[in-house]
């Protein structure tokens, strides 16, 4: 399988606290892996740090072979339109309605005329099934369509990797399916996802790899099949914690 | 004594530090602001926010300092036969010092609060790291748009509160003190000079890039969920005033040095 993305030997440290000691692991085009790990263990530092919103003390990153880790927040925000970051809140721009949320990254990045991008946008909320809200602010939104928003608008650019920061998270079980599913239909298109959570069924659910952060460094890596079967006891102890 | 020494030499650090982040921070404002792109749609509605939200305020206030500074400024000088000063009194002082110190800190409770409260909750709810991951600077979309509003409003409402508050003058000098209407407009427009309200007018610009820069700053830099949010906007509105009073001086210092 080609490699889409990569991070070797990535360390990063926050004043005395060392959060990540020696990270290394790999995307493959179309896949969804998940990262999982205990809380404090870095899952969402290291998502940040794939796009450079938070700056690795060491070493590399590299999307499609070429080198981003050393690359300047100007030249970043060229990588940023095609690795898009699903944050844990949504992060929607709450002054903005949620066509001006979706459609933000259309009119900074593209030249299409208002009546295309009106066009867009409602395709993409068709596709996350959230179709006739554009006018409303998200504070209007409820929890799950909130997300389906903030989906709606990491999908906006076609990327080819989104990072998804705990997805499910606060989300009741028909809106944590909803989203399983919307990440599923994601990867059917071909776009590839690393996805941080602490929900071990919604990982198994959509995850083709799983890797388990564990005192700063890769501490499993595998199918979920293999997660399931193994004895590692680093598995095992994330099983009991979870 | 060595623990005053290291508070105190701690302090100074700290202070140091903020000035450095400061000046970072401005110029790269400065950057973003002379290179593409610029976002004339969010500087319009700064401008109508900023500007034209704080207009009735510092109109209102403008023209009531001038009302009482005639009353008081009259009644004193009627003693010692001086009233006939009022108007170049009233108006040189209007112009000079009270209207651009008075607009300011008015700014700087309104507007300077504000923008630190807005940004800082963006901060703490992750919505500056999306316009980031969005592809996008948050100094370009979000700084630049209001430093520059406030550069442009702030001395147009400064000069606008200077003329109301001699509007003011000129009401009260002609019922309290029976002054001609006609002698009034004819000793203030003899008084005033072009540099008085270019010195107004600077004056506000740089008060405007003060408390806004720190607002954006402290905005960017809030921590602490919304307890921070409150703590950034009292910060804000007490550091930019005792800037604006302190620096008021030297620049008023500096003014006279140059054109009187």
């Amino acid at each position: 399988m080609k490699t889409i993305l990569e991070v070797k030997n990535m360390r990063k440290s926050f004043g005395e606290k060392l959060v990540h000691r020696d990270v290394s692991f790999a995307l493959y085009e179309g896949e969804t892996l998940g990262l999982l790990g205990n809380s404090g263990t870095g899952k969402s530092v290291l998502l940040r740090s794939l796009i450079g919103i938070e700056n690795a003390d060491s070493g590399e990153i590299y999307f499609k072979n070429n080198r981003i880790d050393q690359l300047s927040e100007e030249q970043l925000f060229k990588v940023r339109t095609k690795i898009s970051y699903s944050f844990q809140y949504n992060a929607l721009f709450d002054s903005d309605n949620v066509f001006e949320n979706i459609a933000y990254p259309l009119f900074e990045h593209t030249k299409l005329s208002e009546e295309e991008i009106l066009q867009k946008v409602t395709q993409a909320l068709k596709e996350v099934n959230l179709s006739g809200v554009e006018s409303l602010l998200p504070s209007d939104l409820s929890g799950g369509m909130q997300k389906r928003a903030g989906l709606a608008r990491s999908i906006i650019l076609n990327p080819d990797i989104i990072l998804y920061d705990e997805p499910t998270a606060g989300l009741d079980p028909i809106n944590v399916e909803n989203v399983c599913d919307l990440i599923n239909k994601f990867r059917a298109k071909g776009i590839s996802s690393i996805l941080c959570t602490h929900d071990i069924p919604a990982a198994k659910k959509v995850c083709d790899r799983l890797i388990i952060l564990d005192e700063g460094k890769v501490a499993f890596t595998g199918t979920v099949a293999e997660f399931e079967s193994s004895n590692d006891p680093v598995v095992q102890k994330f099983l009991m914690n979870h | 004594m060595k623990f005053f020494v290291n508070f105190l030499s701690k302090k100074m650090e700290n202070n140091l530090q903020l000035i450095g982040e400061l000046y970072c921070f401005f110029i790269e404002y400065l950057k973003c602001l002379t290179t593409r792109p610029f976002y004339w749609g969010r500087l319009y509605q700064q401008i109508i926010e900023l500007g034209i939200g704080s207009l009735s305020i510092t109109l209102v206030i403008g023209f009531v300092t001038g009302l009482v500074m005639t009353l008081q400024f009259g009644y004193g000088l009627t003693k010692f036969g001086g009233v006939l000063y009022v108007p170049a009194i009233v108006s040189l002082s209007l112009l000079r010092e009270l209207a651009p110190i008075f607009t300011s800190l008015l700014i700087a409770g309104r507007i300077g609060s504000g923008i630190s409260a807005e940004i800082g909750a963006m901060n703490v709810t992750q919505q500056i790291d999306a316009v980031r991951a969005l592809g996008t600077s948050p100094v370009r979309v979000l700084v630049v748009p209001r430093v520059t509003a406030a550069i442009i409003s702030l001395p147009l409402l400064g000069v606008l509160s200077g003329f109301m508050g001699i509007i003011g003058g000129g009401i009260i000098a002609y019922t309290e003190f029976n002054m001609p209407i006609g002698f009034y407009v004819n000793k203030v427009l003899s008084t005033i000079r072009f540099v008085d309200v270019f010195g107004s007018y600077f004056k506000c610009m740089f008060f405007a890039v003060v408390i806004t820069i720190l607002a954006c700053y402290r905005g960017f830099n809030t921590k602490d969920g919304t307890r921070g949010v409150g703590n950034a906007s009292t910060w804000v509105v007490v550091r930019s005033s005792i800037i604006i009073l302190v620096s008021d001086f030297f620049l008023s210092k500096i003014l006279i040095l140059l054109f009187d």
